[in-house]
């Protein structure tokens, strides 16, 4: 292998694992906090949608990522409003979320389809995916306000009984999550692609989804096995263009293959459990009882 | 002036809200579509026409409404067990296509068989493989207490792969233009049709034997029983003495049988042969049908017929409207929405001050 190929497909890696990056942050946080968001799907789609849309309109970069970020900003806000206000079954919510996203995105893109746009340069989000994942592992780990995250999604009526307002701390994560998935959406359609297509975020939500699991919900792993998780994908499609005879499907099963042991690994030892899942992920907060 | 809303934790359990809120989401549902529709610049009465009334104003719009409630129904009787025992088996999808692997594969194998046992054979091998893929996750859960959702959903996809794997590879037919599906089964593993020149396939039989059978069970049995205990308070049944584990495992089996089968009668009912998008979400909406049914049996056929019909409107409405079919996905996310939350009334009393 030349040094040309090894660095054009690090490229590619780079390039296509970001969105898994950005979504994958975003559920962390959520998922830090106690809640667990199914729909990162829909919100990615919307969000691709949305920033899309916008920019064929306007032509501005700026109102379409800002459009972008505040379709996020409110399917979150709404499906925080259910599982927070209303204490609806989070599972339920979150696919209802996605179902609807998938439906949504469908029809404000159905005029927009093969419009041809200029995509935005996708280093810029490589270098902001980056500095986020540091963020991230630095407000969850150094500051008080993540303690505080941290707190409530690992006992929320401890912190409840310390005076942590439970509900809008949940508000607020769960609405970065949102703003991220949305992000990883914009990126899709404006830099990846860059074009709208019904249903073009294939699968990655729920990718993003695993990755969480698979990176333990520690930022630094969830880089790591973003990378891994998209380096597979990539090397499936090489290797198939070499003449390897190993199916492209087993590769593409792998991350949510990997995501299952890792599960049971964590899982079958309870102080591993104890040290990573935050105890109350999924389960409701009443004040009440 | 201020108002505050004030809320209280129901004394006084309310069956009528309890089946009441499904009628209140579908006409929040409704409410919120037409707004959709007026601004996608359609009328809204026509559109609701088009929507739901037209796709099911002849024999063959009816006949499609039972081949799509179908396999909604059976995944979400089956869905019903684990979700009244507070066991969140998301993986229905998963099951679908393994149901429709192991079948449908004894129907390629037998290629040339005319026998009458081949049918029952694939019926036997489907239900098997959606056994088979929702054991995964109950053994995981009961051996090692993984969280049964993230191991039901991601075995969907994995299930997914290995299907498209089989159509694109070694099950690719020869004389199918290099396309990746399968050779048709033979006649002898095709679902019979009730009505000569219609879809609606045996399956319905299936649907409304597998619900009877779950209000029995759900009434009048010891099983029934403990689920319903079990969901309602864990600590109860702990106490009752009933075996946690071996609740997970055959709710489990119970709805890994019923989306297999509902698998298996796809590929041998409308289909004819195995290719990659063999089913619409089912596995997925199915969890829909199921709390929109209120997990009572009878309540699931009947919101089964309502969701099957979203998916019959889409269709008309992109023929006939020019608007994707995802706009089914829509209603189908609202309805959803609107049950979970009128679902607070049900737990809660509000005041306003």
């Amino acid at each position: 292998m030349s040094i040309e190929l090894i660095i054009g497909i690090l490229n590619i890696v780079l390039i296509s694992t970001t969105p898994l990056v950005f979504a994958g942050i975003g559920e962390l946080v959520t998922e830090k906090s106690g809640v667990l968001n199914l729909g990162l799907e829909g919100l990615m789609l919307v969000g691709a949608v949305t920033g899309f849309i916008t920019l064929v309109l306007t032509g501005n970069y700026f109102y379409s990522l800002f459009l972008s970020i505040i379709s996020g900003v409110i399917l979150s806000g709404i499906f925080a409003f259910l599982v927070l206000n209303l204490m609806t079954n989070q599972i339920a919510t979150g696919l209802a979320l996605t179902i609807f996203g998938i439906g949504l995105s469908a029809m404000l893109g159905k005029k927009f389809g093969g419009t041809p746009i200029d995509g935005l340069n996708p280093y810029y989000f490589i270098v902001i995916s980056f500095l986020l994942v540091f963020f991230v592992a630095y407000f969850l780990s150094k500051t008080k306000t993540g303690l505080i995250v941290r707190a409530v999604g690992e006992n929320h009526n401890s912190a409840y009984a310390l005076g942590y307002n439970v509900i809008k701390t949940r508000y607020l994560t769960i609405i970065f999550g949102g703003v991220m998935s949305s992000l990883a959406g914009y990126y899709i359609s404006i830099c990846y692609a860059p074009m709208w297509q019904e249903g073009m975020t294939a699968g990655r939500g729920w990718i993003a989804l695993a990755l969480v699991v698979f990176a333990t919900w520690k930022p630094w792993r969830l880089l790591v096995g973003a990378y891994i998780f998209g380096g597979v994908a990539i090397m499936q499609m090489n290797l198939q263009a070499i003449g390897v005879k190993l199916p492209g499907q087993f590769f593409n099963m792998m991350p949510y293959l990997a995501t299952i042991i890792v599960l049971v690994f964590i899982s079958s030892n309870k102080l591993r459990l104890k040290l990573s899942a935050p105890s109350s992920l999924n389960i409701p907060f009443e004040k009440n009882q | 002036m201020v108002f505050l809303i004030k809320i209280q934790l129901r004394e006084d359990y309310s069956n009528l809200i309890f089946y009441l809120s499904p009628l209140v989401a579908v006409t929040l549902t409704l409410f919120f579509g037409s707004f959709i529709f007026l601004i996608l610049d359609l009328s809204p009465i026509e559109s609701f026409k088009i929507f739901f009334i037209s796709p099911i104003s002849n024999s063959y719009g009816i006949s499609e409404l039972f081949v799509k409630a179908t396999p909604l129904a059976i995944i979400a009787l089956g869905l019903s067990y684990c979700f009244k025992n507070n066991i969140y088996n998301i993986g229905a999808e998963g099951q679908l296509t393994m149901g429709a692997i192991f079948g449908g594969g004894i129907g390629l194998l037998f290629n040339d068989s005319t026998s009458v046992f081949l049918l029952p054979l694939m019926i036997l091998f489907g239900a098997i493989g959606g056994a088979f893929w929702a054991t995964i996750p109950a053994i995981l859960k009961i051996k090692f207490n993984t969280n049964e959702i993230l191991t039901s959903l991601m075995l969907t996809y994995v299930a997914l792969f290995i299907l498209d794997y089989f159509v694109v590879g070694p099950w690719k037919d020869p004389a199918g233009y290099g396309l990746p599906k399968s050779m048709p089964f033979p006649d002898a593993g095709r679902l019979p049709v009730l009505i000569d020149g219609l879809r609606v396939h045996i399956g319905v039989y299936f649907a409304l034997i597998i619900c009877l059978i779950t209000y029995v069970i759900y009434n009048k049995t010891l099983f029934g029983f403990k689920l319903k205990v079990t969901g309602l308070s864990s600590k109860a049944s702990q106490y009752a003495g009933f075996k946690y584990k071996n609740l997970i495992f055959y709710t489990f089996i119970i709805s890994g049988v019923c989306a297999g089968l509902a698998g298996l009668f796809e590929v041998s009912g409308p289909i004819g042969l195995l290719y990659r998008d063999i089913s619409p979400n089912y596995g997925f909406t199915a969890i829909i049908v199921a709390f929109l049914g209120r997990l009572n049996p009878f309540g699931i056929i009947l919101s089964s017929l309502l969701i099957a019909l979203t998916y019959l409107g889409a269709e008309d409405a992109q023929l006939f409207l020019k608007i994707p079919s995802a706009v089914g996905f829509v209603f189908q996310g609202l309805v959803l929405f609107f049950l979970l939350g009128t679902d607070f009334l049900n737990k809660y009393k509000v005041f306003i001050k």
